[in-house]
């Protein structure tokens, strides 16, 4: 099929309406097509696009009448009047010119002036007389006339016309100029060919839209289908999906059950007992001040039983063989606070606790996660929040080491999509060993701190399970992943709920 | 974590910096942050209050480079003295402690002064939480007569002229006008009485832990001889300030010279106190725990690279006083571990610990909820836990639950989801309509049944605009059905915020689970909403627990 044949079966109803005309001139298209202005120009459009024309456009300036304008052409303009009193009076005050020419302030001074470079009066100690020719009088003012013409292109003034327009455009609202963009439209040599063709009726009836009529009757028999512009760009649509840092979040949990782990799941309230004495975090650290850390106004938390409670704070004593301590007394009052959790290692003390009810110790194993919100007293700003999201992971059993905490990093890392890690010593209050992992960050060739790891102390798992029992921790930072995946630089953007923004972000795709 | 500042210059005396320090400094776990012509920046972490000096830093860097004469734990030599230090009843007793030491023959220059004055700074926030804790104060010896007393005056009592201003007043004045008075004034407030040293010419030296006084000068490059003090209420912490500034001093040339320290209740001691603590170590343990294999030989050489002298036959570790971290065994095994390089530690696959992966049931649930809103074409949003005062006035709601003290107007837990969901709304009004957004997340009310006082549901909010009543009763509808829960809606009771009449509660298995009904024109209002609004909010837990879930 030639490539005149493949443009016929292409062009719609409004461009085979008009086609034919172009060549002589947009009147005889508008004329002859019968179409609306705006259909006219949407077919233009559609046979720019298939290169059948070529569209220019002129742009020119057009001056017109404004409000004073259409006054002055009613009225006479000002200076026309003051010229018609002194014709008549031949000499006045200037006081009494402008009472008796019923001028205001303005109009008056304009007027003056302008008779007086049009050497028609002349000023001489407070009076202004008339010493023009009496065929001066009859003759009309260039800025009459120019008012008479309007509106007229600025291009085609020129000469004292155009000094009268440069004149009249520095007054109030006289004339006022407008931009016109006019179109002067041209066949391509394809579109000349094209347009020939268009006599032939074959192309008249082709099949638009595919309705149960045409499929029932087989009316499409003998007909031609009009090809459609398969290239053309089509209006967004949005559907419903997850929140951003769900999709992510789910993600999360899927690699973690992936590798075998059962999720906890808790409360977003602890006592600090949970989420700061059960893990040996001395009751004067700065971390359990109001500084950082969200307490609840009005909120008193119980403990848990008695024998779990004597075990913590044996442990912060030292009383436990083998531990120094923190060196201090340990408290109840300050274990009750309630807060908003700061950690989700809060959950891992109490899912320790509960394998600590177990009476058989080779029971007390398993491998468990949490992914949750957490909370600090932060401002808020764009590299700063009071909630994010937070996971880990603990794995408890006999016989457990910190190689296996390394391999077990390793293939978390790996599942992440980070091939390469490497580990750093650290420090948190509860593990010891403790590990700092960072990965190699494919795209930006750097080493990325992405999560700390460690085993839990003695402190910690004693009173809790009720013997040392090796339990492996970690928790990658989530918030810094999702950053990176959706090149989000302001923290502010997880929870701002933008909808345009939402409607338009891609899936997690990881 | 305290990003410290070291002198370059001091730093390559001793030590150049190349990319294998560098990679050492990280594999020893003080990360390098980075290092100008003039400084090098390392990150110590808040277990190591020793190392926040140069000296105290290289004294335990060099060892673990295993540099020649350096490994091993360091030891001190204390000279005896007449210098006697007493604590007078006076003090007060929220501030009750006071031990000092002399050290002399000190090579300073302008880098190590200022390395002193770090370190008496970051001690200061951090291990003796910002002053709160304890006070540490340093003098040039000269000025001082001898025996000197650590009592309490009351503050009008108290005439000196402070570092820093050019007159002689009296304490109180000093708190209200001394910048440093003002910044740490709130540590005494609440204080019977204010201790001062004073010498025994009865002069003022210093007020701690506010400030020293002018007359007995401060340190500089040319002091040699220095009087260090450290004063407060818990006398762990404050030994051990004492432990690592005056160790930093004699690692700057200096020779210790003891004090004869004597507490309110009569409690006498030679400060500083050195001693060695001592610790077992069993190798089985290490091995148990590391997953290594060493033995007693290597044992030695990795502690002893780590600063620590080992005695292999009673299979026990000396510990150095400035230590404050080694309270365990695990400690120590940690230790080894970084002397062995963690990057020589190859990972295993555990054996046993096998289970299967399972996420809890609740997490199911919302996945499905969420499932079944989205194939509506619902967009799924996610708004703060906590509401602002400006969110609570415009909803109309009263939650019972505030934070004390927010950095922002963030403060109130919500109690609904409504709120949240409201406020999205009223900063999308630029964004196409119609829209249908929902949200799962949690709400709090005050409960007397729960362990914090709080208990704390999981909520479904539903909301569509422009809505109405009857679309939004069909979303309700198409939900319920596809997660198979039978339902009922009633004429609702008035609820604040939702039209009279247009409000319906959800009934499920004769409980009420929720509401469905459409918002006051005077709330849309408040959020400048310019379309009607339906909402529905149901509780989770309660549509769960009406179905079977495998």
């Amino acid at each position: 099929m030639s490539k005149i044949e493949e443009i016929l079966e292409s062009l719609s109803l409004v461009e085979r309406q008009i086609l034919p005309f172009v060549r002589e001139g947009m009147d005889e298209v508008e004329k002859r097509s019968g179409l609306d202005n705006t259909s006219i120009l949407r077919a233009l459009q559609f046979l720019e696009n298939k290169g059948l024309i070529v569209k220019d456009v002129k742009k020119s300036k057009v001056i017109d009448l404004d409000d004073n304008g259409r006054i002055y052409l009613g009225e006479g303009l000002p200076e026309r009047k003051l010229l018609s009193l002194l014709i008549k009076e031949k000499s006045l005050t200037i006081k009494d010119a402008k009472v008796d020419s019923k001028l205001n302030d303005q109009e008056f001074s304009v007027a003056l002036g302008s008779l007086k470079n049009k050497a028609l009066v002349r000023i001489d100690s407070g009076n202004v007389s008339f010493v023009g020719k009496k065929d001066d009088t009859d003759k009309k003012f260039f800025e009459e006339e120019l008012l008479v013409k309007l509106p007229v292109s600025l291009d085609s003034l020129e000469g004292p016309l155009r000094l009268a327009y440069e004149n009249l455009k520095e007054r109030k609202g006289i004339i006022k100029v407008r931009d016109v963009s006019d179109y002067v439209v041209k066949l391509t040599s394809i579109g000349e060919d094209v347009a020939r063709c268009t006599v032939d009726s074959s192309y008249d009836n082709m099949i638009e839209q595919v309705t149960p009529d045409i499929i029932n009757n087989e009316s499409w028999r003998g007909k031609k289908f009009r090809r459609y512009d398969v290239k053309s760009r089509v209006p967004e649509i949005s559907g419903g999906k997850k929140h951003f840092v769900n999709q992510s979040v789910d993600y999360g949990k899927r690699i973690w059950s992936d590798l075998g782990f059962k999720e906890m799941t808790g409360l977003m309230t602890q006592t600090s007992f949970w989420n700061f004495d059960s893990l040996f975090t001395p009751q004067d650290h700065p971390v359990r001040e109001m500084q950082d850390t969200f307490f609840i106004k009005d909120a008193i938390g119980k403990l848990p039983n008695k024998k779990i409670v004597d075990a913590v704070k044996s442990s912060h004593e030292g009383k436990i063989k083998g531990s120094k301590g923190w060196q201090y007394e340990w408290k109840e009052e300050g274990a009750k606070r309630v807060l908003m959790r700061t950690q989700t290692t809060g959950l891992s003390a109490k899912t320790l606790a509960k394998l600590g009810e177990l009476k058989n110790s080779n029971e007390k194993e398993g491998k468990f996660f949490a992914l949750g919100m957490n909370f600090r007293n932060e401002t808020v700003d764009w590299s700063h929040g009071f909630q994010f999201n937070q996971t880990e992971g603990i794995v408890v059993g006999k016989g457990l080491n910190f190689k296996n905490l390394l391999w077990y990093l390793r293939e978390f890392f790996k599942k992440m999509g980070y091939e390469k890690v490497r580990f750093r010593p650290a420090y948190f209050p509860y593990t010891e060993p403790s590990v700092e992992i960072e990965v190699w960050h494919p795209e930006r060739k750097i080493w990325w701190e992405l999560g700390g790891a460690g085993m839990f102390r003695p402190e910690v798992t004693i009173p809790l399970l009720g013997e040392h029992i090796p339990v492996l921790a970690w928790g990658p930072g989530f918030d810094r992943t999702m950053m990176d995946y959706y090149k989000i630089t302001d923290l502010r953007e997880f929870y701002e709920n933008d909808l345009t923004k939402s409607r338009k972000k891609r899936m997690w795709m990881k | 974590m305290a990003g410290v500042k070291f002198s370059r210059k001091e730093f390559e005396k001793r030590l150049k910096i190349t990319p294998q320090i560098i990679d050492r400094i990280n594999m020893f776990g003080t990360p390098f942050e980075g290092m100008t012509d003039d400084e090098v920046e390392i990150e110590i972490f808040p277990n190591r209050p020793d190392m926040l000096s140069i000296e105290g830093y290289l004294r335990s860097l060099e060892a673990f480079l295993d540099k020649r004469g350096k490994t091993g734990m360091k030891h001190y030599k204390k000279e005896k003295s007449n210098y006697k230090l007493l604590v007078d009843k006076s003090v007060p007793k929220q501030w009750p402690y006071a031990i000092a030491c002399v050290i002399k023959g000190v090579k300073l220059n302008s880098d190590r002064v200022k390395d002193l004055i770090q370190l008496q700074e970051k001690l200061g926030s951090t291990l003796l939480r910002r002053r709160k804790k304890g006070g540490a104060g340093l003098y040039p010896l000269g000025k001082i007569e001898w025996p000197i007393k650590f009592e309490g005056k009351k503050l009008r009592e108290i005439i000196f002229r402070p570092l820093e201003m050019d007159d002689y007043i009296t304490a109180d004045k000093i708190l209200d006008l001394h910048p440093t008075g003002r910044k740490y004034a709130h540590v005494c407030q609440s204080w019977d009485s204010m201790p001062v040293f004073t010498d025994k010419k009865g002069r003022v030296m210093s007020m701690p832990p506010i400030i020293n006084s002018h007359d007995f000068g401060r340190i500089d490059e040319k002091t040699t001889d220095i009087f260090l003090e450290v004063t407060g209420n818990d006398m762990n912490t404050i030994q051990r300030t004492l432990t690592i500034i005056s160790t930093a001093l004699a690692e700057m040339g200096g020779k210790i010279y003891e004090v004869e320290c004597v507490q309110v209740n009569g409690d006498k001691t030679n400060q500083p106190i050195l001693d060695v603590e001592k610790m077992k170590i069993n190798t089985k343990n290490i091995q148990g725990t590391l997953g290594i294999i060493v033995d007693d030989k290597d044992v030695k050489k990795l502690l002893e690279r780590m600063g620590y002298d080992y005695d292999e036959k009673k299979k026990e570790v000396s510990i150095p006083s400035w230590r404050i971290d080694v309270i365990a065994e695990c400690d120590l095994i940690e230790d080894v571990a970084i002397a062995y390089g963690y990057e020589n530690i190859e990972p295993q696959m555990p054996l046993g610990v096998t289970t299967i992966g399972q996420e809890s049931n609740k997490s199911k649930f919302c996945r499905k909820v969420s499932e079944a809103l989205i194939g509506l074409g619902l967009l799924e949003v996610s708004s703060y836990y906590l509401l602002r005062g400006l969110d609570i006035r415009r909803a109309r709601i009263k939650p019972s639950l505030e934070v004390e003290d927010s950095k922002t107007d963030y403060k109130y837990l919500r109690p609904s989801l409504v709120p949240g969901i409201l406020r999205i709304l009223s900063e999308n009004v630029d964004s196409e309509y119609p829209q249908k957004i929902f949200e799962i997340g949690t709400t709090f009310r005050k409960s007397n049944s729960s362990q914090t006082g709080i208990g704390e549901k999981t909520k479904i909010c539903i909301s569509s605009t422009p809505g109405n009543y009857t679309e939004s009763k069909q979303a309700l509808d198409y939900l319920m059905r596809m997660i198979g829960v039978s339902y009922e809606v009633v004429e609702g009771r008035k609820k604040d915020g939702l039209i009279t009449g247009r409000v319906g509660d959800v009934i499920v298995g004769g409980k009420r689970v929720g509401f469905i009904g459409e918002v006051h024109p005077q709330i849309l209002k408040n959020f400048r909403l310019k379309e009607s609004l339906a909402v529905i909010e149901l509780n989770l837990k309660s549509l769960y627990n009406s179905i079977k879930i495998i």
